[in-house]
């Protein structure tokens, strides 16, 4: 009977059904089994002592059969990454013939009468300049019809800054996070040019233009290509090759974490607000208050500039501050 | 359907490069080409939603000279879809690479299959 139990437990189907059951991982003890042989740079340190703890464990229901359980677990990685690859291989060309099949039963390319050229993109390219206000149908649409779609997108944007804000820190305030601090300084220092003057110069011409570029594309977003994604992305880059020429200690004089924390909040707030009671009013039939203007002037078509304007600073901030986390793990 | 994929040709290109993207995320076990992998897959999707929105011979959706006729611009719907999906892409690329930072500083290698093995080892211990 016990024996019976015994070919049972060793059994592949009860091995599978464990495996299914999430029970054990077979994957993982072959892993585990090959890391003393080729663990040698082990950078924890501390790799040895366990190893030999899960050895001892893992040992006493296999020692029924006389097999080596390392040859077996490793032979059998190397089938698995084998048949992996075959597989994924398989499948991504699978995937691509499918989608293929599908592209070719789609209507022709370019063609006017093709179904996506429905009454949405009619009425917004017949009636947008009345509506909305803008020349750029494109603005009119994402900032005026979709606001909020735009809205979430700047909210997407500030939540990857927190998350990576909140992975990159480096709190000072820890002792063991200190030393880590002093690191990457110094790391940073090494590759940090040192008041580099060819640097210098170019940055002390290009970066006003690159930043009034940048004003000029997201002043300009209900007229010509352009709005508040494509110029804010335009003044980040901008302060980053500030930033880049001059160092930390020159960019901190005008932009720290609370400017940053204070413009974003600001505009995410400004645009919640303004697009909330437009809406409100529009739903309700009341009258809004917002001027349109006459197409073409800088000051017309309602909200639509000063929602590219909050649009540009959320991306601005959001590109420096990446960087400057990226970087040294602060602002 | 090699003459229907010809036509369609910029969607063939986008499927293309949406494969290649894919198989890099499945074969490569370097995190970083990982990422490089998900960028292409982001890429493809801009190419197809660009040529879904393009119609042959006309402008683009700014209005020039008041014309305001169906027929004299392209699809402007599109174009904004491109918009929302590249701040996702640059959103979750910012993410993902934080993330392979901080796995890089906790186990000192790139590789998925290490990164799994050594997470595996001290849940254990």
């Amino acid at each position: 009977m016990s024996r019976l139990r015994d070919d049972y437990e060793n059994s592949w189907w009860r091995r599978f059904q464990g495996w299914v059951d999430g029970e054990t991982d077979l994957l993982a003890e072959g892993m585990e089994i090959r890391v003393p042989g080729s663990g040698k740079e082990d950078p924890l340190g501390e790799g040895k002592k366990p190893d030999v703890q899960e050895q001892g464990r893992h040992s006493k229901p296999a020692a029924g059969p006389g097999r080596s359980r390392t040859v077996y677990n490793g032979r059998g990685i190397r089938y698995f990454r084998r048949f992996y690859q075959v597989m994924s291989v398989f499948l991504c060309l699978s995937i691509i013939f499918v989608l293929l099949w599908t592209v070719a039963y789609l209507p022709a390319f370019g063609n006017a009468g093709n179904p996506d050229n429905n009454e949405v993109s009619a009425r917004y390219i017949e009636r947008g300049l009345q509506e909305t206000g803008a020349v750029n149908i494109v603005t009119g649409m994402i900032l005026d019809y979709r606001a909020f779609d735009t809205f979430g997108e700047s909210c997407v944007l500030f939540i990857a800054s927190c998350c990576v804000l909140v992975l990159l820190r480096i709190d000072a305030a820890e002792g063991d996070e200190q030393a880590r601090k002093r690191l990457a300084e110094a790391n940073d220092r090494i590759f940090e040019p040192k008041n580099d003057i060819i640097l210098q110069k170019c940055a002390c011409i290009l970066v006003p233009l690159i930043l009034v570029f940048g004003i000029y594309i997201v002043l300009n977003g209900h007229l010509s290509p352009g709005g508040g994604f494509s110029g804010g992305a335009v003044l980040g880059s901008g302060l980053i090759l500030y930033l880049n020429a001059f160092g930390f200690g020159k960019t901190e004089r005008f932009f720290t974490e609370k400017v940053y924390r204070r413009m974003t909040l600001g505009a995410l707030t400004f645009y919640c607000l303004a697009k909330s009671y437009s809406f409100f009013t529009g739903a309700n039939h009341l009258e809004s208050g917002i001027p349109l203007g006459t197409p073409g002037a800088i000051l017309s078509s309602g909200l639509i500039l000063p929602l590219n304007i909050c649009v540009g600073l959320v991306v601005a901030c959001t590109m420096y501050a990446f960087y400057a986390l990226f970087r040294k793990g602060g602002m | 359907m090699g003459t229907l994929l010809f036509v369609n040709m910029e969607e063939t290109v986008s499927i293309i490069l949406f494969g290649i993207g894919f198989t890099m995320l499945m074969l490569h076990r370097n995190l970083i080409k990982k990422i490089m992998g998900m960028n292409i897959m982001d890429t493809a999707v801009y190419l197809f939603l660009a040529a879904k929105g393009y119609i042959k011979g006309r402008m683009v959706p700014i209005v020039t000279d008041h014309i305001q006729d169906v027929s004299a611009y392209i699809n402007p719907v599109p174009s904004g879809l491109v918009l929302t999906g590249i701040v996702v892409s640059v959103s979750t690329t910012a993410l993902m690479l934080a993330l392979t930072i901080r796995l890089y500083e906790r186990y000192g290698s790139l590789d998925l299959d290490e990164i799994l093995m050594r997470a595996k080892e001290e849940e254990r211990t």
